[in-house]
């Protein structure tokens, strides 16, 4: 685990507004190694949604370096952004975003389109997702016939069927009840066992501490970086208590 | 890649039917006027060519000239100033296809009980060539027949059926003006002629007959007229300028003075008349057209709306990997989806009407492959063209933005 996914050094970014230069993100630095479990933390408008934009190369940074694997992310061109979140990343919304008139087989499928597979592999490979994930029986259904859980696993093998080494999940269980919450983060639980790094941005503490490292967003600075590993609960918060409980909601 | 995409492209248009249609019928609306157009104006152009090939082509006539008695002209070819050895004379010249020195009046014509009155023309073999008249059934007379000048004659079609109705005219005698007329054959069907003279309504005779017997003639061998077909449009104004300089000189017409024979230019008549018909169906085709142009904004108009509609689709894309390229080509195909199968829509409704349009009126319709390949090739480009935009809207979407739009 010596190789680091994702490396950020003074990462900032900044907004046009009717008032001036927003600086949403303000000198960021961060470093999660390979197979790390990791929630971001903050209350909205703190960053963390700037953040994980950032990280999922639908964005560039106004200023700081970005690595992704070794690659540094800021000076590639849209195309190579495009190909990074292909293959390099997968995503899971708040909302599910699944395409509601394609076949939950060929929602999780797509990817492999825009990778230029063929229609065998990718029929192949999103069978095997959707068993993964426990839903193969409905892969010709219609997401609207399946319920909010089932849509966001669904939601979770399509992030997952290029294989990529990095999941980013945006508010994943915002939309679904505690219930079916738990089975989603069991489901990240037992992918994060198979070595996929998983970062994940909650404002619900509960579901952050399934993760192994909790950071902490706030006014687009990060606040506070935590360890609760199995060894112990290491705290590396550098603001005092109060800070981040106003932090969270 | 191309196939999922056109699959996309497939399932983009059926989830929202109705909408894909009403655009299509744009398309289809555009590409049925111009096949409809195009059938119809091909159809005038071939009618007229049609004519214009019954009446001969590349053909001038030369009149004689006008003379003055006591004040009163005559009118041309009211004196004998051209003759059969000004006809030989002109055949010898370069350029020149057929002349036929003619004599024609109308006359009254008698078989057993009944009488017909028909144009007789007097002439020369090569006038059936110059005028592309075909023989039916019997054979054409000779330059014997002409040199010793026998009763022998062709009849048109509507001659054969006045006189001789249910009988075979060929080998009977009919009377011209008390003289009889031996018929040796039956002229192919030619039908109207452009000022609607009906061609078939024609008897053929050797000239030195017509002149002897039929018509008279106070100096014989001149003629009244000299039909003159050059071998080619393009030595028209050649040939004609030639004879006109051989005649003077055979005329003895000294520098100065005006020509004592007229040239009419009989070619010129029908190609004004094919120019008019080109011209109408390009203006009808250019008219049509118009309506493609208004489908294609149709086209556009749709595509940017549905652009709007799926920016959080194109945002879900894009995330997950489409580049723009890919966005582009998808809207792409969409739009040249719609504008394809609205064009072969329109393709078979233009067909049905224009072949309607012949059915219940007659008129002359041309169907060519050509024309249909048009309007494949600028459906394609219409497609292209309007869809280009907004396509090119939906691939520059923010990927941010897009994900965020509700």
């Amino acid at each position: 685990m010596s190789e680091a996914v994702i490396r950020v050094v003074g990462l900032g970014k900044s907004y046009a507004t009717a008032a001036g230069l927003f600086p949403a993100l303000r000198g960021v630095d961060l470093t999660i190694q390979a197979g790390e479990y990791i929630a971001i933390m903050g209350p909205s408008g703190s960053g963390k949604s700037t953040f994980m934009n950032l990280l999922g190369c639908l964005d560039t940074p106004s200023v700081g370096d970005y690595f992704l694997a070794g690659e540094r992310v800021a000076e590639m061109d849209k195309d190579a952004l495009a190909q990074l979140r292909n293959r390099t990343l997968g995503f899971v919304f708040q909302g599910f975003n699944l395409l509601p008139r394609m076949t939950l087989q060929d929602n999780v499928a797509l990817p492999l389109v825009y990778a230029g597979k063929d229609k065998d592999s990718r029929r192949a490979a999103a069978r095997r997702m959707l068993d993964k994930v426990g839903l193969a029986a409905y892969a010709e259904s219609l997401p609207s016939r399946i319920s909010g859980g089932q849509q966001q696993r669904v939601a979770i093998a399509r992030a997952l069927v290029n294989q990529p080494r990095l999941i980013l999940a945006d508010e994943p269980t915002g939309n679904l009840d505690s219930h079916t919450s738990e089975e989603i983060m069991r489901l990240f639980g037992e992918l994060n066992a198979e070595g996929i790094t998983i970062v994940l941005v909650t404002h619900e503490p509960d579901i952050a501490a399934h993760a192994r490292r909790q950071v902490r967003f706030l006014d687009g600075r990060l606040v506070s970086d935590q360890f609760t590993d199995a060894c112990g609960d290491a705290a590396v918060g550098t603001l005092p208590e109060s800070s981040l409980e106003g932090g969270a909601r | 890649m191309w196939k999922a995409m056109l699959g996309e492209a497939w399932l983009a248009m059926g989830a929202n039917r109705l909408r894909s249609i009403l655009t299509m019928l744009g398309m289809v609306i555009g590409v049925g006027a111009v096949v409809i157009m195009l059938a119809i104006g091909q159809g005038a152009q071939y009618a007229v060519q049609q004519s214009i090939s019954t009446m001969g082509a590349n053909l001038f006539i030369l009149l004689s000239g006008s003379f003055t008695t006591a004040g009163v002209r005559s009118g041309s070819s009211g004196a004998p100033t051209l003759n059969v050895g000004d006809a030989e004379a002109i055949s010898e010249l370069e350029g020149v296809a057929n002349v036929a020195p003619t004599h024609q009046g109308t006359r009254q014509l008698v078989y057993g009980a009944q009488n017909w009155s028909a144009t007789v023309v007097g002439t020369t073999p090569p006038y059936l060539e110059a005028r592309a008249w075909t023989i039916a059934s019997g054979a054409a007379f000779g330059d014997s027949d002409v040199r010793s000048a026998t009763r022998v004659a062709l009849i048109g079609k509507t001659v054969a059926e006045n006189l001789f109705a249910d009988d075979d005219p060929v080998g009977k005698t009919m009377r011209i003006q008390q003289n009889p007329f031996t018929v040796v054959g039956v002229l192919g069907s030619k039908g109207q002629s452009f000022d609607g003279r009906d061609q078939d309504d024609t008897v053929i005779i050797p000239l030195s007959t017509a002149q002897r017997k039929v018509f008279g003639t106070p100096f014989l061998g001149s003629v009244r007229m000299i039909m003159v077909q050059a071998a080619s449009a393009d030595e028209m104004a050649t040939v004609e300028k030639n004879v006109e300089a051989l005649l003077r000189q055979r005329h003895r017409l000294r520098e100065g003075m005006p020509n004592d024979f007229f040239s009419r230019n009989l070619s010129a008549v029908a190609e004004s008349e094919a120019e008019t018909t080109r011209t109408m169906s390009i203006l009808l085709g250019a008219i049509a057209s118009i309506s493609l142009i208004v489908g294609g904004i149709g086209i556009m108009n749709i595509m940017l709306v549905s652009v709007t509609e799926r920016t959080r689709e194109i945002g879900i894309r894009m995330a997950i990997g489409a580049r723009q390229k890919d966005i582009l080509t998808q809207f792409l195909l969409e739009a040249v989806m719609i504008s394809f199968a609205g064009c072969l829509i329109g393709l078979l409704i233009g067909l049905a009407v224009a072949l309607g349009i012949n059915f219940f009126t007659g008129m002359v319709v041309v169907i060519s492959g050509s024309a249909a390949l048009i309007a494949f090739v600028v459906a394609a480009t219409v497609g292209i063209f309007f869809g280009w935009y907004p396509a090119r809207k939906a691939a520059r979407l923010d990927p941010i933005e897009a994900l965020r739009y509700q």
